[in-house]
């Protein structure tokens, strides 16, 4: 890695000091991780495993009834500790050259890994428990927990695509909330809400695009100064206005789940994809539009080039700046629709502080996502699956401490951007402010 | 900032001698720094003003007839946002009443027994005690910040160093002097370990710090409510808050103006890091390459330092910086433990050390500054019933301000100059 190379490339994971030869990350970093997972399922989940563990597949009033799962619960852990070994084995190999992996396998085996953890985990909590595993409870649960993290993700993508780097997200999210929860309290409306929910997100946005790409303000630094700004600002309204007139300014109804006729009738499917808020509709919208969008559309060619090379974007015409201001605003109406959804979406009122950090993880998605808006929904996914996890194993009577189960989100994020995701390449010019010469 | 590039001879109109003295001086006040800082600090007061105008509930009353009154409406704003800021200064620099009830007194002997002059210092003490940890937290993002690292973990930070503070307050019997640096180095070392690992996690896998220690902060504070919700661990025995026991009054500060103030050796440490991390970057060679690194990493890497042990080594120090907050305040004014210890000092760091622009001077006035905003707030809301968020809104207005001195020039119509923010040195990006 070249000086001239490196200060080129402003990357988001940085390659580290010679493409991560010699170091722990680098090369070994993701058969290693599997091997913990390895352990972990064998040794603590397999061994301390007892009885069987039921998986149910039905939700509540189905009309079709699905037949439970009865699995042997150590024998599980076993199972799924051996063919993790193996996966860990195989990716040895690719790293070592023997067997090379092709990406796609590479990813699937991440996958693979994480889902064997979950059983295997599931495996030893519900072992020995009267209560079955409710897997729709758990995969509709994780779907709508995921939703702002989705959309936050969404934002991120479009706006790292386009070259500004969008650390804001997390404040978009909580004035979109906050935003949404006055303006249907006020008028009754849930649409009216869920507008200026996107709204207030766009606003967030606007700020953010004025000062990085008029002002040139460092693009991380900004971000968390306007969190900041937003956490302060929502938390001094709320005490100064929501508090004393909370009956008419903070007491929003909430959007109910929509029913996709004949879809959401499919047996497990239908219940977790096609029988949820409005909010979800939009996310599949939204994600399908943007996907399509960036690899298919002349919009999405520009955008990508003023991502990468806007001196050459430029060159053949492309008005940068006004491009980056238009995607930047754009992408703060989806991060604030994501706001929108914790209040008028979820829970009803809002709180201080609300968004707890779900910004940030979008962008840990978008990482893990490799920049790519399926890839980041799935990443966010993986989020919002382990949160809801957690609630599943606090409600199952899991002998864990609740505190420990709610930091577990963050640590697989963590763990998750040091360790599996191994080198991402950013878009070149992201963060870089184009000044035009 | 670590880059400062001389101006350019073609940004200074006619330099030269046939200016007079009033062009230079106009000249001078243009170009600074200090010139943009503070109109940063003008224009954030005035939208801190109209927000806490047209958030009052008198005021809305007040508009509600406008028409009927108008000078009502404006003379009710006017009170709102001026009866703020005065309760603020009141609550942090020092109360006229106080001062007058000093002067009433007969004697001097009387004035100093009754306790009028602790009164008249007491609100100058608070933003002491306040700004010690402000300073310190500040430090711990500006240190790493001049290696390139912007550290949002101050939180996690704070709480490692708090944990090992206060354990090793409650939990060990030691006499006077040596507990009190047994805890402090605790503290020290409490912070250091989350910032080394934020460090460490960047410089082997290269996972950016500001994803990594924004996490760390919130597995901070779930472990810091497992730690506090069972009586093996950290729980106070013999009761269900979530508290730590009282640390042993060996433990304590010091203090060092009487005992009705509550300022206490802490500020002194304060101060002394701050002259400490001066001192490191700009007379050592450890210092030398934090900043080299910070200004070009990949050139340093090509010099032969080692890039990537300055930013574990330069967040760990920057850790430790945050848990000696975190010891000022637990050995300081808190004594114990508890979910609340940590505030918002993780936040508040960060603003702090933006403002100072990333420099140990700056961080110091920034911490005062704050400090005061901190003092006096709580006396603002029982006096004025502004929410004390108003002081982060403040905060955050007049970073984002300093961040972007072309707005501050645009708005007060300032010509544009050397001067520069926060905002040119680092806009480079996920700085890789």
């Amino acid at each position: 890695m070249t000086a001239a190379a490196s200060d080129r490339l402003p990357v988001l994971l940085s390659p580290g000091p010679s493409d991560g030869a010699g170091t722990f990350g680098g090369r070994f970093a993701a058969p290693v991780t599997y091997l913990v997972f390895c352990l972990l399922d064998i040794l603590v989940f397999g061994l301390h495993a007892k009885g069987d563990v039921t998986f149910s597949f039905t939700p509540e009033f189905a009309k079709v009834s699905v037949p439970n799962l009865t699995l042997a619960a150590a024998a599980t852990c076993y199972f799924c500790g051996a063919l993790t070994l193996a996966l860990a084995a195989a990716r040895l190999l690719d790293v070592l050259g023997v067997a090379r992996l092709g990406r796609v396998p590479r990813r699937v085996i991440i996958g693979v890994v994480l889902f064997l953890f979950v059983i295997a985990l599931l495996a030893w909590a519900g072992g020995g428990q009267s209560i079955p595993v409710g897997v729709v409870n758990l995969l509709s649960g994780s779907l709508n927990l995921s939703i702002p993290i989705m959309l936050g993700a969404l934002t991120a993508v479009v706006c790292s695509t386009s070259g500004v780097i969008n650390i804001a997200i997390e404040g978009q999210l909580l004035l979109g909330a906050f935003c949404a929860a006055i303006a249907t309290s006020v008028t009754g409306s849930l649409w009216l809400g869920l507008i200026c929910g996107a709204a207030a997100g766009a606003l967030v946005a606007a700020v953010l695009a004025a000062f990085a790409i008029a002002y040139r303000v460092d693009q991380i630094v900004l971000g968390v100064v306007l969190n900041i700004l937003v956490l302060g600002l929502t938390g001094y309204l709320y005490n100064a206005v929501m508090v004393p007139y909370g009956d008419t300014l903070n007491n929003p109804d909430t959007f109910n789940p929509v029913k996709i006729p004949l879809l959401g009738d499919i047996p497990i499917l239908g219940p977790v994809f096609f029988d949820a808020s409005v909010f979800l509709y939009i996310t599949y919208v939204l994600l399908i539009a943007i996907q399509v969008g960036l690899a298919r559309t002349r919009w999405g060619l520009r955008t990508r080039a003023i991502g990468e090379h806007p001196v050459a974007a430029d060159t053949v015409g492309i008005r940068v700046l006004a491009m980056r201001y238009r995607n930047v605003i754009l992408a703060g109406l989806i991060a604030g629709i994501g706001g929108a959804y914790f209040t008028i979406g979820s829970v009803g009122s809002f709180g201080p502080d609300m968004s707890s950090g779900e910004g940030y993880i979008a962008l840990a998605a978008m990482i893990f996502g490799r920049y790519t808006p399926l890839g980041a929904i799935g990443a966010a996914l993986l989020f919002g699956f382990t949160t809801q996890l957690q609630s599943i194993l606090s409600s199952i009577n899991v002998p864990i401490q609740s505190n420990l189960l709610l930091l577990t989100p963050y640590v697989v994020t963590i763990i998750v951007v040091a360790g599996l995701v191994g080198k991402v390449r950013g878009p070149r010019a992201e963060g870089v402010p184009y000044v035009k010469s | 900032m670590t880059t400062p590039s001389p101006a350019t001879p073609a940004a200074e109109p006619q330099a030269g001698r046939d200016r007079s003295f009033g062009e230079h001086l106009r000249d001078a006040i243009q170009d600074s720094t200090v010139t943009v800082t503070v109109l940063a600090l003008i224009a954030a007061v005035v939208l801190g003003g109209l927000l806490t105008a047209f958030t009052n509930n008198a005021v809305l009353h007040a508009w509600s007839d406008f028409f009927s009154a108008p000078g009502n409406a404006i003379a009710k704003a006017w009170d709102a946002a001026a009866g703020t800021y005065v309760a603020l200064f009141e609550g942090s620099v020092f109360n006229p009443h106080d001062v007058a009830a000093l002067f009433q007194q007969a004697s001097i002997s009387t004035a100093i027994h009754d306790n009028y002059l602790s009164k008249v210092f007491y609100p100058l003490s608070e933003t002491a005690v306040q700004a010690t940890p402000l300073i310190l937290a500040g430090l711990a993002v500006a240190l790493p910040y001049q290696a390139g690292m912007f550290n949002i973990g101050g939180q996690s930070q704070f709480i490692g160093g708090a944990i090992m503070a206060a354990w090793l307050g409650y939990a060990v019997n030691l006499p006077f002097f040596v507990h009190v640096v047994v805890c402090v180095l605790g503290g020290f070392v409490g912070g250091a370990a989350l910032g080394w690992l934020a460090g460490e996690i960047k410089a082997r896998t290269g996972a950016h710090e500001v994803v990594v220690t924004i996490m760390l902060n919130y597995v901070m504070q779930y472990f810091l409510a497992y730690l506090l919700s069972s009586h093996s661990l950290m729980q106070a025995p013999g009761g269900s808050n979530s508290i730590t026991q009282a640390i042993a009054s060996n433990a304590h500060l010091s203090l060092i103006a009487g005992t009705h103030l509550r300022i206490n050796v802490g500020f002194l440490i304060a101060l002394a890091c701050a002259f400490g991390v001066w001192w490191l970057l700009n007379r050592t060679t450890t210092g030398f390459e934090f900043r080299s690194v910070g200004a070009n990493a990949s050139a340093s890497r090509v010099a032969g330092m080692n890039v990537e042990r300055n930013w574990a080594l330069v967040m760990a120090i920057g850790g430790g910086l945050a848990g000696l907050a975190a010891a000022s305040v637990i050995m300081g004014t808190d004594f114990t433990l508890n979910p609340q210890s940590y505030g918002t000092y993780g936040i508040d760091a960060i603003t702090v050390a933006l403002l100072g622009l990333g420099r140990p001077g700056g961080v110091v006035a920034a911490g005062l500054l704050f400090g005061a905003l901190h003092a006096g707030s709580p006396g603002m809301q029982t006096a004025t019933g502004t929410p004390v968020q108003i002081v982060q809104v403040i905060q955050a207005l007049i970073v984002l301000f300093v961040a972007a001195p072309p707005l501050v020039r645009t708005v007060f119509r300032l010509r544009a100059a050397r001067a520069r923010g926060v905002s040119t040195s680092m806009s480079k990006g996920w700085n890789a």
